[in-house]
């Protein structure tokens, strides 16, 4: 199991240091940092072993969380745990920084003390967390009896997520689907790979214990529907809509051997923010844009650039925040950029022309031509022409993952399904979405 | 450190917000006194300000230990918090305090029946920290009170604190039952209690090897399948860890299992999901192949698999690592999703490098035109590594898919135009191995090649061009004067060129003889003459003799057919293989290794092995691995379980030396020719010849000196020793004449209940300078036993069977032989724990068997470890008084001269002999076979009959087992 656990900035300094098990000592603070830290060459790998030591390390922004052990651990749990560490501190005091961090360290301590037992992970939901482990630090004191035994039954109970006797005056539902779709496209238009990675994030205002059920377009449910004798005309038209998921993921919440049987998903959902399930289609994905490059070397010190984008979707919708990225050679000295929509800026220290195009409605083309002046350079080795890549978004769900329904029930208070205030977005943004040039 | 204090210290002087920070900005002078008169103070802010402040310079690393009595008189009070920064201060010195930490111990009691359970747990949490022996005892019925607490919260904390305090204490945790209490939580209605008992079960079940402790039978799997739909994230992953180390009794047991595992490989957190891949591995080999679930749990891991690479970078490596193993394990799974390991631009380098490992083992033909499009691509990126296995992986998929390798020569043709320098290195060693898989096809490309010849600066690649200018000889035409130019810096090569070049240039002699015959003499000459490496000097000598004596048979060995080289190349080694996917998720599995390799002590060291098939008709495939557990079960009983690499062990495989007509050799491996790769296997390979020269090419046995050639050399030259005729000679004789050494009487070994029926007593010796393993084998068994091989794990001091072993076989049922084993020291080198253990397997026609054994160190005693009278005396006061030992013999009455006679059997020189008030004084020395000197004085006092011996040795680890051998070589 984990044997200690130690935060450091990007100096080097340790912030935080928990020792679990005796067989970590001191110096093992100091190997990483020897080792990891201040080594000249780029992390090559993730896990570390050092005289026999493992360290097992994640970087936010410029911290180091570093997880150590002795034992053979098991290296996937590990690192969940110092995500999970880190999604608890942001929980707690917003962004992971040096100076957070200091301010905090009595309330990291602590925390540690909660979420790592003897090197197991503990309950660390931040929602039942900050029931007991306040930052002030006194609350805990005037817990009456029967708070004291909420919160344990809470923190070891079965829907460790979610406490007993939460109240709203409006019961109210967010439901985001929010995507990312990921291209690898050969420079003659031929799509290598791609995929839409998916998150159903929610916020829920529930009072009570409700009781949700989810349901969406997959193609398994509906053919399993179909397969119950709908009449065809429906079948013709829900099959056209259903979509084929290939893997999906659920917070713990939701009842894994349900799915597994029924698919269906069930939860008593937490309270507030959470991310209800991921999902990951490769099949009929809608490609927002097409990205058609052409590069053209003329002689040893020009290139000409022309860079088209096609917007492929329905008209009456608009995709926003487009970028392009056009990458260019490190011995650039000048770029002329000419384009019909939209912002181009070279920018040198990117090594890459940025073309900004707030809005574009679908359907729509538009064009960027460039002239980059090079420097005569005797390195033998060619430029290496990195891909395009492109960052947008669009108002759709590129997987064509549509919501059919989300029921809640409550039966011990009264509020019906049918008073719940639900609101559903779709969202779909860029991935990586590259194209070799 | 300092300096990020400094520099808050100035902050808070400009009056930032006062927050925690300010905690440490002490100032250095006098700052222990000033945080004592705090601490003692009468306000309780004050008090906790201080506190912190303390815990604050705790983490910078500053010894605060000072303080204890100070912080630990804040323990008692109602504040939370500065109850768990006093608990922290507490765990980090108690152990460097234990008396004052004493005066912790009535607070833990109390607080441990507080209202308040948070307080209870926080109180048992904190207790089990505190690793001082004295405190334990008063904390048992503490703790006792707290297992059975109503609170879930309390009982959950408490499972992990037995496992703690089983940690610091295993004997009390027996004797007070805690063990059975923690059993029963197994039951607990919680189930987190549940996860947490288990996990505290898991880890004392691992340095108890032997016990039954955790029990797992088909009532209690189903109490924690029950659990596992219940409790956290984490609880799950314990509870799956605990199944995966579960043999099912039947198929059937295990289908109702992974039915009820499947549902978790859609969790969010990737190490359940990794968890409950590795239990379906492991119990998918029990289930029929033809069964239809089978299939549909074979179609089931794939997704989950590959959502594991949207993952975060760290967690998409270790993924990687596993999907790797996966992949060597059961290909089908993943055999259509080669497009999600095609690499990004933006991939971390650990997660490119891994993926395009993957990429390779998936290649076939149905996906190679789309891997080559890739590889090109990857081949012209930044990072020089991944350049280099990208072009490697070209290389790859040309030996792999023949349909490709032209295609592949193609582009690797393209890379070399290139010119850039490593690119066009690494396409050169590549071509070398698809000559060898396709020969006399693309030799086409050598003019290509040859233009390259001066931008080769890499040992491998230099080997590689010169093998292929020696192999292809006849169709460069100036073959001689390439090899030439190589010839002119020989001594600056490093030994890989240089053999290659010895070989090449006897390749182009036996080819063109006529006008190469200069040439050979001269690298003939420079290799045997010139050259310190016994490795080389050895091929020289035998390509010399081999060309004066007979041409004719010079060109068959060094002209010989090759063997072909395998598919697939670094593939892991099946027993490995079957191990690591025990282990999937676990570090093992990131490593490659198994867990005693990089697991210190007892931990790790047990071996997992995944179970048998159990269907019918499937005999074939269950007599394969039908050695496998019986070798598992072996090791655990018969060897005690010590920190040592028993892996080693296991992963090696024993080929017999000689296979006798009719017997099947062995127990055949479930993959037919994969175990040449077991690299040092190739000693134990008498009969598998490889001809001269043969050795470069993809071959893994490559710089592994000469392959054995069989028709050459007589097979007592097989011995496994780096090179170094000296060696060599010594293993002629069997058994020489005796001189006198101690010889500890045969001790049992490896009982016949252990060996199926195979008994072995066996002893150590050391007679003309040549340690021998002495073994009485005998038969108990009703049938005949043949084949028998043997090999050792490496060991403190690099022993290793010098010969096969010779047993005139077939030993008959209830028949009795002495044999006797040549052992050397050139065998791989490993710390041992006790030093002079020796684990050993030796296999039959039935089977593997482990044993260990431990062999007096006087077997390890040279000839001429006597030391001058100077040198000892200067020796002697070089080494530090710390590695000084001192040891009594008693009951010894021998006088000082005998007991001098009586070692110098054992090779115990006495220098020197003092007499003082009648104590006579010997000053010894002696030499171990890797060269430590060992230095001692033993004063014999007339008339008693107690010895007293001190030794001084650098490496003092020696000493107790020279120690020991004093005492039995003077006592026989």
């Amino acid at each position: 199991m984990i044997g200690g656990l130690f935060i450091y900035n990007h100096k080097g300094e340790v912030l935080i240091s928990r020792v679990y098990r005796d067989d970590i000592g001191r110096n093992a603070v100091d190997a990483f940092r020897v080792n990891v830290i201040h080594a000249r060459q780029q992390v090559r790998s993730p896990v570390t072993n050092i005289a026999r030591t493992s360290f097992f390390h994640v970087k936010r922004s410029n911290i180091w969380l570093a997880a150590v052990t002795k034992q053979n651990v098991n290296a996937a749990m590990v690192f969940e745990f110092l995500y999970k560490m880190c999604d608890v501190m942001t929980a707690y005091f917003s962004k992971i920084s040096e100076e957070n961090i200091k301010n905090n360290f009595v309330l990291i301590y602590e925390l540690l003390d909660e979420i790592l037992d003897f090197g197991y992970p503990q309950n660390s939901e931040s929602g039942a967390l900050k029931t007991f482990i306040t930052q002030q630090g006194i609350k805990s004191q005037h817990h009456s009896k029967d708070e004291q035994s909420q919160i344990t039954s809470q923190v070891t109970g079965q829907i460790g997520w979610r406490r007993e006797g939460i109240k709203y005056r409006r019961n109210e539902l967010f439901l985001d689907v929010l995507e990312s779709v990921n291209l690898l496209m050969s420079p003659q238009g031929q799509v290598l790979s791609a995929h839409v990675s998916g998150r159903v994030v929610m916020k829920s205002y529930l009072s009570g214990m409700p009781e949700c059920k989810f349901g969406m377009n997959d193609k398994i449910v509906i053919d399993k529907q179909q397969g119950k004798g709908a009449t065809s005309d429906d079948s013709a038209k829900s099959g056209k809509q259903s979509i084929a998921i290939d893997d999906c993921t659920f917070h713990q919440c939701v009842r894994l051997s349900k799915f597994d049987s029924e698919r269906s998903i069930s939860f008593i959902p937490p309270d507030g923010d959470y991310e209800l399930m991921r999902y990951r289609t490769t099949k009929d994905i809608i490609l927002p844009f097409r990205v058609i490059p052409l590069v053209r070397e003329v002689g040893r010190t020009k290139l000409e650039v022309k860079v088209v984008i096609k917007s492929n979707f329905k008209a009456s919708l608009l995709a926003q925040k487009i970028e392009v990225r056009i990458p260019t050679p490190l011995n650039t000295s000048g770029v002329q950029v000419i384009c019909m929509k939209g912002k181009a800026k070279y920018k040198a220290s990117d090594n890459a022309i940025v073309w900004k195009i707030k809005r574009m409605a679908g359907m729509k083309e538009s064009q960027i031509s460039a002239e980059i002046e090079l420097l005569p350079t005797n390195e033998k080795k060619k430029w290496t022409r990195p891909p395009i890549s492109m960052n947008f978004e669009v108002p759709f769900a590129p997987s064509g993952l549509k919501v059919r329904y989300l029921k809640v029930f409550e039966s011990k208070l009264n509020y019906s399904d049918h008073d719940v205030i639900k609101w559903v977005r779709y969202i779909g943004r860029s991935g990586i979405y590259e194209t070799r040039c | 450190m300092q300096e990020w204090a400094n520099q808050l210290c100035e902050n808070r002087q400009f009056g930032s917000k006062m927050t925690d920070s300010k905690y440490f900005t002490t100032t250095k002078k006098g700052e222990i006194f000033e945080l004592k008169a705090e601490l003692n103070s009468d306000k309780k802010e004050k008090k906790k300000e201080a506190v912190k402040k303390v815990i604050a310079s705790m983490t910078v690393g500053k010894d605060v230990s000072a303080l204890f009595p100070d912080v630990v008189n804040c323990m008692q009070t109602d504040n939370l918090e500065l109850k768990k920064l006093v608990y922290l201060y507490l765990m980090n010195y108690a152990k460097s305090q234990p008396d004052m930490a004493i005066m912790a111990v009535n607070t833990f009691v109390k607080d441990c029946e507080d209202p308040n359970p948070l307080i209870r747990a926080l109180a048992v949490r904190t207790m089990g920290c505190i690793r001082v022996d004295k405190i334990t005892e008063y904390l048992c019925e503490p703790l006792r009170k707290c297992l059975k607490d109503e609170d879930p919260y309390v009982r959950k904390t408490a499972a992990v604190c037995v496992a703690k305090l089983h940690d610091i204490n295993a004997q009390l945790v027996e004797d007070q039952g805690f063990l059975d209490t923690l059993k029963d939580l197994i039951s607990d209605s919680n189930p987190m209690v549940v996860a947490n008992a288990v996990a505290a079960l898991s880890e004392i079940a691992e340095s108890h090897p032997n016990s039954n402790l955790l029990d797992l039978n088909p009532q209690s799997i189903n109490k924690l399948l029950t659990a596992l739909n219940e409790c956290t994230e984490w609880g799950q992953i314990f509870i799956l860890d605990c199944l995966a180390n579960y043999t099912p009794r039947d198929d059937r047991e295990s289908q109702s299992i992974c039915e009820r595992v499947t549902p978790r490989l859609s969790h969010a957190n990737s190490a359940v999901v990794l968890s409950a891949v590795k239990v379906l591995m492991k119990f998918m080999e029990m289930l029929p192949k033809d069964l239809d679930y089978y299939g549909t749990l074979l179609k089931k891991l794939a997704p989950p698999l590959v959502t594991l690479l949207s993952a975060e970078p760290e967690l998409q490596y270790v993924a990687l690592r596993n999907i790797n193993l996966i992949v060597q394990k059961r290909p089908e799974i993943l055999k259509h999703e080669m497009k999600v390991f095609f690499v990004k631009y933006n991939d971390p380098i650990y997660v490119k490098l891994e993926k395009l490992d993957i990429m390779i083992r998936l290649a076939s033909q149905a996906n190679i035109a789309q891997v080559l499009a890739e590889l090109k691509e990857y081949a012209t990126e930044v990072d020089v590594d991944f350049v280099r296995k990208a072009v490697r992986a070209i290389g790859r998929c040309a030996i792999k898919v023949e349909q490709s390798a032209e295609r592949c020569v193609s582009t690797l043709l393209d890379l070399i135009q290139t010119k850039v320098n490593y690119v066009v290195q690494e396409a050169i060693v590549v071509i070398k191995d698809i000559f060898r898989k396709y020969p006399n096809k693309y030799e086409s490309v050598i003019a290509t090649l040859c233009e390259n010849l001066d931008s080769l600066d890499e040992p491998e690649a230099r080997a590689a061009m010169i093998w292929i200018v020696g192999e292809y000889a006849e169709r460069i035409d100036n073959a001689d004067e390439l090899l030439e130019s190589f010839l002119e810096g020989f001594h600056d090569e490093s030994t890989q060129v240089q053999l290659q070049l010895l070989t090449a240039i006897v390749k182009l002699f036996l080819k063109k003889p006529t006008e190469t015959q200069e040439l050979v003499q001269q690298v003939l000459s420079l290799a045997t003459q010139d050259s310190d490496n016994p490795d080389l000097r050895d091929r020289g000598y035998i390509y010399w003799r081999l060309l004066s004596t007979d041409p004719v048979a010079a060109k068959e060995v060094v002209l010989a057919e090759k063997p072909l080289i395998s598919e697939e190349t670094d593939l892991i080694e099946p027993t490995l293989l079957e191990e690591l996917i025990c282990h999937i998720g676990t570090l093992a599995s990131v490593y490659h290794k198994p867990p005693s390799a990089f697991v210190e002590g007892s931990r790790g060291v047990q071996h997992k092995r995944i179970p048998i098939r159990s269907g019918s008709g499937e005999s074939s495939e269950s007599q394969d691995t039908g050695g496998a557990p019986g070798a598992t079960e072996a090791p655990a009983a018969v060897i005690p379980s010590q920190g040592d690499l028993l892996g080693d062990l296991l992963n090696l495989d024993l080929t017999p030396p000689t296979s006798t007509a009719g017997a099947p050799p062995g127990p055949p491996m479930p993959m037919g020719g994969m175990d040449l790769l077991g690299g040092g296997l190739d000693s134990l390979m008498g009969d598998e010849s490889e001809p001269l020269g043969g050795d470069i090419g993809g071959s893994p046995s490559m710089g592994s000196g000469f392959g054995a050639p069989a028709a050459v050399m007589p097979s007592s030259l097989n011995a496994p020793v780096g090179g170094g005729l000296g060696d060599l000679f010594d293993l002629g004789g069997g058994v020489g004449m005796p001189m006198g050494t101690f010889v500890p009487p045969k001790t049992l070994w490896l009982p016949a209940m252990k060996g199926k029926g195979l008994e072995i007593m066996g002893t150590f010796a050391r007679r003309a300078g040549v340690i021998q393993m002495e073994m009485t084998l005998t038969n108990k068994a009703m049938s005949v036993m043949t084949d028998f091989a043997i090999q050792f794990n490496r060991n403190s001091f690099g022993l290793a069977p010098a010969g096969p072993l010779q047993v005139p076989t077939p030993l008959s049922p209830n028949q009795t032989i002495d044999v006797s084993l040549p052992l050397n020291n050139g065998g791989p080198v490993m710390k041992m724990e006790p030093l002079n253990n020796l684990q050993v397997a030796v296999k039959n026609n039935i089977d593997v068997f482990y044993f260990s054994c431990q062999y007096p160190i006087s077997m390890l005693f040279v000839e001429d470890g006597k030391m001058d009278r100077q040198v000892f005396l200067a020796t002697w006061k070089d080494i530090p008084n710390e590695n000084e030992a001192q040891f009594q013999i008693n009951d010894c009455h021998l006088n000082s001269d005998a007991a001098s006679n009586k070692l110098q059997g054992s090779n115990v020189f006495t220098i020197a002999k003092r007499t003082v008030e009648g104590q006579d004084m010997l000053y010894q020395s002696m030499k171990l076979t890797n060269g430590i000197c060992v230095l001692t004085e033993l004063r014999v006092q007339t008339g008693s009959p107690t010895y007293t011996v001190s030794l001084k040795c650098r490496a003092a680890e020696v000493s107790q087992c020279v120690f020991q051998c004093y005492e039995a070589a003077l006592k026989n």
